[in-house]
């Protein structure tokens, strides 16, 4: 525990990423394997499932601490962060623990799945009484689940690559699909032969940056595919050996929320993997992603709920074909494939392609999103191989313009994390008559400095407070972006938009030249309402 | 104060009275010179703590307990999560910091609020370890608190320092704004931490981008605040600045007669949230 807290201090305290790597590096190099193991389960945010709840162990902590439970809130206020206010409440640190990581994983933390709750509190405290302050914020952050620190998965595989000499692709492919931490997986992560066995493992995604700059600097539009960017789980669809799994890209196995797939499956050759995005599909037509959220919650799918959001995968690659990895011929090899793989009439639909003479013709085409239901146009260079990660240049994402409205600053709110003791979340109001009625919540887009500028404004115009609410003055416009819009009984507006964001703070503006809700619901869409 | 002020001092202890009222200075161990009023008329006395801490400081007078039935406290850090390590702890923490910038071949800016913060630091380090450079606002307090008597390790005024300085053993203390300014660009490359009370919490060294948080304050915390109560022995208690509501409420729990008052200077807690 002493080298993990150590590692968690050094990651927290660097924001350099090559001191970021070394640090990983010099960890997973000195530690024992089932520590290596569990601390990347951990950075790159797998974890046991949750043992305790909140609730349970800030009853503990607070018992521990010698404070009333109202003091513990004041102070979660003020810190943000769950695991950071127990590790600074809890009385002074006496001892530090020797123990490594993978001991108090599995033999201190797993056992108290089948214990009660005296003895996991027992556990709980003497586990506390046991580390220093460091060891308890570290420990705090593992049972509680919100263990961020900074680090992306792709730092994580660079320094996992150096410490095992390996390729970072090898590294990638292993930490895909279900494993068990413990000196096991670390000897199969770090194993030198690389034929990997396991036959669910899908292939790490490629994915595609936002079009840079102007779309004729791609050149000629006769060497590029152009396809519709569809809004659904990026997905991958694995046959092999008889079997069918479906991998998210958040590397999550799938498939038993899909039986449409698994049914798909049995109709693909042996050796396939197809790479494109599950969608709710009905009557040839994707229907609102929000139906999709109806199915994901569920643990038992109904009859009912299968036949109102049936699926279906758009696919829009081919990176196995006859059990041989074909990643590194050109797309237009793999589209070629995929259109002859796919069983016509079936849950796979192959993902259209766009055709355009021109670059100024395909800017025409974009306009057609909005009622295709698309979220823009995927531009890719058709002699291009299937590559791994985020990479430029031969993949693009070229989305359609943000809707975007112009609204009134009237709640705020202090952020988690590096932004608790700021006011950053912030609801937005627009005008209904002479009423500014909720409309947004928002808390990205600005800069540093106007996040502070907000921040002193929150402060000297507060009219209300609510709890950590701030009601303020209706003074600040910003004007807000956003990628979709629907009507909702639920929002007070009646309106829902989605993934809103703050586009820019409108200093010309005053509150009386915002939006109203009448211009507002002229965006929304007039064809099809989501039964939601 | 403005220029016109008439300023009349007054040695610790020593009773001045104002129209029947005593009133006295008494140390406040926060910096030098800082002080707590006492006030003693119409059968009551009062004191009056301003910024206080009890841990000791080599630059100043240590906090005197001064008893009274009113305590007008502040709050700066008025939350338990507030508790100071001991202050060696946190010295010999900036010194292996320092010492593992020098081997990596970085300059060490460490911030501190230039007057006290930067005198206490000063006092704490081992000018054995490599040279100590300021900022200009720092260094004038330097000299302030030298023509006071205060001993502190040598120091160099950067800006005197010629162009060809390699930085790269130095610590250079500068004042908390200077962070993010481009008078820093001088010393690159170079780890920057900063001494405040705020450090104690992560989010708030994250936020400002720095690479090493050190939890010094010349504030009381949570502990100091309810010792300094205790010790003044009084049963009424005024709460000002900081957390005043969690800490009054806890006063009362205790069964003290406690209020917050409004700060004359509200907006300090958070303005200045670098400086303690």
């Amino acid at each position: 525990m002493k080298a993990f807290a150590e590692l968690y201090a050094a990651l927290d305290e660097t924001t350099k990423t090559n001191e970021k790597v070394d640090a990983l590096t010099r960890y997973f190099s000195s530690v024992p394997p089932a520590d290596a193991a569990w601390a990347t389960a951990f950075l790159i945010g797998r974890r046991p499932k949750r043992l305790l709840e909140s609730r349970k162990l800030a009853q503990w902590a607070i018992e521990e601490a010698g404070i009333p439970d109202w003091l513990f809130g004041e102070c979660y206020h003020a810190v943000g962060d769950f695991a950071e206010t127990i590790a600074l409440l809890l009385p002074p640190a006496g001892s530090s623990s020797s123990l490594p990581l993978h001991t108090w994983i599995e033999e201190r933390l797993l056992p108290l799945r089948d214990a009660g709750d005296d003895a996991r509190r027992a556990a709980l405290v003497s586990a506390w009484r046991e580390m220093d302050e460091r060891q308890r914020f570290a420990w705090n952050k593992i049972i509680t689940g919100e263990f961020r620190v900074g680090v992306s998965q792709s730092l994580v595989v660079r320094a996992l690559a150096a410490a095992s000499g390996l390729h970072a692709e090898v590294v990638s492919h292993r930490l895909m699909g279900d494993w068990q931490p413990g000196a096991g997986f670390w000897v199969r992560l770090t194993a030198e032969d690389t034929r990997d066995a396991d036959v669910s493992r899908p292939y790490p995604f490629f994915l595609a940056y936002p079009l840079e700059g102007e779309i004729e600097q791609l050149g000629d539009i006769r060497a590029w595919q152009v396809e519709w960017k569809w809004d659904g789980i990026r997905a991958q669809l694995i046959r092999r050996h008889g079997r069918t799994y479906v991998w998210s890209r958040g590397e999550e196995l799938i498939t038993d929320r899909f039986p449409e797939l698994e049914a798909l499956g049995a109709q693909l050759p042996e050796g396939v993997v197809a790479d494109g995005e599950v969608l709710p599909w009905k009557d040839g037509q994707p229907l609102p992603f929000a139906q999709m959220q109806r199915r994901i919650g569920r643990k038992v799918l109904g009859p009912r709920i299968l036949s109102e959001v049936p699926v279906a995968i758009v696919a829009f690659d081919l990176l196995e074909l006859r059990g041989e990895d074909i990643r590194e011929r050109p797309l237009e090899f793999r589209r070629a494939r995929l259109e002859e793989i796919a069983p016509p009439g079936s849950a796979m639909i192959v993902s259209p392609v766009v055709r355009a003479a021109t670059w100024e013709e395909l800017a025409m085409r974009r306009q057609e999103a909005r009622s295709r239901k698309v979220e823009g146009f995927m531009l890719k260079r058709l002699d291009s191989p299937y590559r791994v990660g985020r990479r430029r240049g031969d993949w693009w994402k070229w989305k359609i313009d943000p809707y975007s409205v112009d609204a009134v600053l009237i709640y705020a709110q202090p952020g988690h994390g590096r932004r608790a003791s700021l006011f950053t979340d912030y609801t937005f109001g627009v005008w209904d008559g002479d009423e500014l009625v909720p409309f947004a919540k928002a808390y990205s887009g600005l800069t540093d400095e106007e996040i502070r500028r907000v921040d002193a404004f929150v402060r000297a115009n507060t009219t209300e407070k609510f709890g950590p609410v701030r009601a303020v003055k209706p003074e600040l416009v910003f004007e807000l972006a956003f990628e979709g819009i629907q009507r909702s009984p639920r929002h007070r507006s009646g309106i829902a938009v989605r993934f809103p964001r703050m586009a820019r703070w409108r200093t010309d503006k005053k509150a009386g030249d915002a939006d109203s809700l009448e211009t507002i619901r002229a965006l929304l869409p007039s064809t099809t309402e989501p039964r939601a | 104060m403005g220029g016109e002020a008439a300023i009349q001092t007054l040695a610790y202890g020593e009773p001045l009275t104002l129209d029947g009222v005593r009133v006295s200075l008494h140390p406040a161990g926060h910096i030098l010179g800082s002080a707590q009023v006492r006030i003693e008329g119409h059968g009551e006395t009062w004191v009056f703590s301003g910024d206080y801490k009890l841990e000791p400081d080599p630059t100043c007078a240590p906090f005197e307990p001064v008893p009274c039935e009113t305590f007008v406290t502040e709050s700066t850090f008025g939350l338990p999560i507030y508790c100071w390590p001991p202050a060696v702890e946190v010295f010999a923490d900036i010194q292996a910091w320092w010492t593992a910038n020098q081997q990596a071949g970085k300059a060490s800016v460490l911030f501190a609020y230039s007057l006290g913060k930067a005198q206490r630091a000063l006092a704490g380090l081992d000018p054995a370890l490599g040279p100590i450079y300021t900022h200009g606002a720092v260094e004038s307090f330097n000299r302030l608190y030298r023509e006071a008597g205060i001993a502190l390790p040598l120091t160099t005024h950067a800006g005197d320092a010629p162009a060809s300085t390699d930085w790269s053993r130095a610590l250079i203390l500068a004042p908390p704004s200077a962070n993010g300014s481009p008078w820093l660009r001088r010393f690159r490359p170079f780890s920057a931490g900063l001494a405040s009370g705020w450090m104690r919490i992560r989010g708030a060294r994250r936020r400002r981008s720095l690479d090493r948080g050190f939890v010094l304050s010349d504030h009381a915390d949570w502990g100091g605040l309810l010792s300094a109560i205790r010790s003044s022995g009084a049963g009424r208690v005024w709460v000002t600045h900081g957390y005043r509501a969690p800490m009054v409420e806890w006063l009362k729990q205790q069964g003290y007669e406690a209020q917050a008052i409004e700060a004359r200077f509200e907006a300090e807690q958070d303005e200045a949230e670098a400086a303690p």
